[in-house]
């Protein structure tokens, strides 16, 4: 997984609360497999009249939005269906972190353990930043290591879990810390099946 | 009691399975059921990637569901993309030595449908499944909750998964439903009371007479909402209703083993002062039948209640946010929800599709036309059948609607079964959002009675002046 430090890119303005991962990537695109890359499905019915040409006034597809590597939204952000595709679709796009006052818990955790970071700051804060952004497009930064975004003269400091700092900061795979603690496992399972017999499904099922 | 602080339903799950805590305060937990459905393809990408087995093989269970056809009879033609992903289920599951409830496979049917039905969805278990409303399961006082494809790769090379605990919060209803309401009026009340991201961060715990009242389906279908107002889970203690619904199930405990279970169970209940972070309360008698109106859960109202106008909210975000969904809606402000007409409807999902469901719905329906069409897929091959013993089938039939076999269906649209673009579905699932049930559908959220009062309305309806009179 790639490390997350301080990334300074330009950030997408999508000033919509409730941007459930449906939205982030309708069901049916889900059955592709991730080598086909999900990048070009991302938000597609919000970017995409339906006869397939991009909508020009939706900020993803402005210009001055081209290459955005944040996306700064409203309340609510990931919220639904626990679909990993939702965040495959955003890192594919290029997306690196996502700034809103709040997130779907499944989001936020399948968003750590692709390497994209969401950030969580006030609703002012936020609104703030969509108030700039919309009114003068400009690179910020996004510093983990620090807890703060940057922007346009403005530091505004973040709280994230320092779990999922620690994994972002280092690119770390939950698997190999959990494989080393397989002895731990085996010990704690065999004593469970002593203590709770019951609760390995039945032969007769 | 000394020495012992009183615990909540949660917490004694939760510390029952830690495996071990780090430092940073997260912990492994052991997982005692892992469901899988079409979807965890790409978990099994990670797997196969890795070269990596199955831990436990044992306590998984394969359910199709996500994109079963729900018109599977003979001479009917599957899309080959849609075959493609209820056979790579097959493959992964026969590779890995796990038990599959397949197309064709009297057990089929939705995967949190399926769980109960089959005594694998015990109390105190922990349960995960790559799906959101995982929630469901909580119903039985299991720790239930939904997860991402990495999470489910994880699950499956390890038997554990870490989790940092969640908050506590806990919603008492008290008193008694008025009559057609049902466990979706709680639910969708709920949500609105506390927000469609109110709960995020939280396990939440059902307590009061009106929970305590609710039949096992009406419990599953409370804690399957739970996700809806962002919550990890919700779960209800165990107690006889949770006793009976249990026994003789093919994979429950039997004989000295079940005795030894129930024995666990009756001490999972939270103890009388246990701490919780949050708690509110709710009177049932506050609670009418409620339809939602917006592209979020939490946009809903009583059905005896006009379209809101944003001009009157007082949050620009939020009157923004509700400009937005009337304009994707198609509905005025001002306009009265039991007048909008609807176009189709639909009864099925892992929230409204057991045989209680089936049977509130009929009793609306018996010897009434539904003016719209609409669909009713069953939410388990054996829930199909049972319907079918009851006569109910013939009753959504000579109504007009299409009685289907079981799967996810519109809920999720992934089977191909979804509306046309600027349809208006009045609709027992759990999301209103947009595009859910195909681009540009608009989906209203309701119980099963209330649809089939809009069935049989062409419009949204309040279902009390049709349930009078009737058993449900």
């Amino acid at each position: 997984m790639k490390p997350f430090t301080r990334v300074t890119a330009l950030a997408c303005p999508l000033p919509i609360a409730n941007i459930d991962t449906d939205q982030l990537i309708p069901a049916r695109f889900m059955r592709r497999t991730r080598k086909e890359g999900y990048g070009p499905v991302l938000l597609h019915d919000l970017r995409f009249e339906a006869d397939g040409s991009p909508k020009p006034d939706f900020p993803l597809n402005r210009p001055e939005h081209a290459g955005a590597g944040f996306i700064v939204a409203r309340r609510n952000f990931g919220s639904g269906s626990s679909r990993e595709a939702a965040v495959y679709a955003l890192a594919d796009y290029g997306i690196r972190a996502v700034i809103a006052p709040s997130f779907g818990d499944i989001f936020a955790q399948n968003a750590v353990n692709n390497g994209l970071l969401p950030v969580r700051l006030p609703e002012d804060a936020v609104e703030n930043l969509i108030l700039n952004l919309s009114a003068q497009p400009a690179p910020i930064t996004v510093d983990l290591e620090n807890t703060r975004v940057e922007a346009g003269g403005l530091t505004l400091p973040f709280v994230i879990d320092p779990v999922w700092r620690t994994k972002l900061l280092n690119g770390w795979d939950d698997l190999d810390l959990t494989l080393s603690h397989a002895a731990e496992i085996r010990a704690f399972m065999e004593r469970d099946a002593r203590a709770r017999p019951w609760m390995a499904p039945s032969r007769t099922g | 009691m000394i020495g012992n602080p009183p615990r909540t339903l949660f917490d004694k799950v939760w510390q029952a399975h830690v495996v071990l805590t780090r430092e940073d305060g997260t912990s492994l937990l052991a997982i005692d059921r892992h469901f899988l459905h079409e979807g965890s393809h790409h978990a099994f990408a990670q797997l196969a990637d890795k070269g990596a087995s199955v831990a436990r093989p044992d306590l998984t269970f394969g359910v199709a569901d996500h994109y079963v056809p729900t018109r599977r009879g003979a001479g009917q033609v599957i899309d080959p993309a849609i075959a493609e992903m209820v056979e790579r289920l097959e493959r992964n599951t026969a590779k890995h030595g796990i038990t599959l409830f397949g197309l064709g496979d009297p057990r089929q049917g939705i995967v949190h449908v399926v769980g109960p039905e089959q005594g694998l969805t015990l109390p105190g278990l922990t349960i995960v499944c790559g799906d959101s409303h995982t929630s469901t399961h909580g119903a039985y006082g299991a720790l239930a909750f939904g997860i991402g494809a990495s999470e489910v790769a994880h699950v499956l090379m390890t038997g554990t998964l870490w989790q940092k605990k969640p908050k506590t919060f806990r919603i008492n209803v008290d008193g008694a439903l008025g009559p057609g309401l049902s466990a979706k009026d709680i639910a969708l009340h709920i949500i609105a009371t506390v927000g469609a991201d109110g709960a995020t961060g939280h396990a939440l715990e059902y307590a009061g007479s009106a929970i305590r009242a609710l039949s096992m389906e009406g419990r599953l279908t409370l804690c399957n909402l739970s996700i809806e107002s962002g919550a990890r889970c919700g779960m209800i203690a165990p107690d006889e209703t949770t006793l009976r619904a249990i026994t003789g199930r093919p994979f429950a405990p039997q004989g000295a083993l079940f005795d030894q279970a129930v024995e666990a169970w009756r001490q999972l209940p939270s103890d009388e002062n246990a701490h919780f972070d949050r708690e509110i309360m709710i009177s049932a008698s506050d609670i009418a039948p409620i339809v939602t109106w917006g592209v979020t859960p939490e946009q809903a109202l009583p059905i005896t209640a006009r379209v809101p106008d944003p001009a009157r909210e007082t949050d620009p975000v939020r009157a923004e946010a509700a400009r937005a969904a009337l304009d994707y809606m198609g509905l005025t402000p001002g306009a009265a929800l039991a007048a909008v007409p609807v176009s189709r409807v639909f009864i099925g999902s892992c929230t409204n599709s057991r045989i209680e469901d089936l049977r509130s719905a009929a009793a609306v329906l018996a010897g009434r036309k539904a003016r719209v069409p609409g669909l009713v897929s069953p939410g388990s091959s054996g829930v199909k059948r049972q319907a079918e013993e009851e006569g109910l089938d013939r009753i959504f039939r000579e109504a007009g609607l299409e009685w289907v076999e079981s799967g996810c269906s519109m809920c999720v649209g992934m089977n191909g079964d979804i509306g046309q673009p600027g349809e208006r579905i009045a609709s027992t699932t759990n999301r209103n959002f947009k595009g859910r049930q195909g681009a540009g559908v608009r989906t209203h959220l309701m119980s099963p009675a209330m649809v089939a009062a809009a069935a049989i309305s062409g419009t949204l309806a309040d279902c009390r002046p049709f349930v009078e009179g009737r058993k449900a």
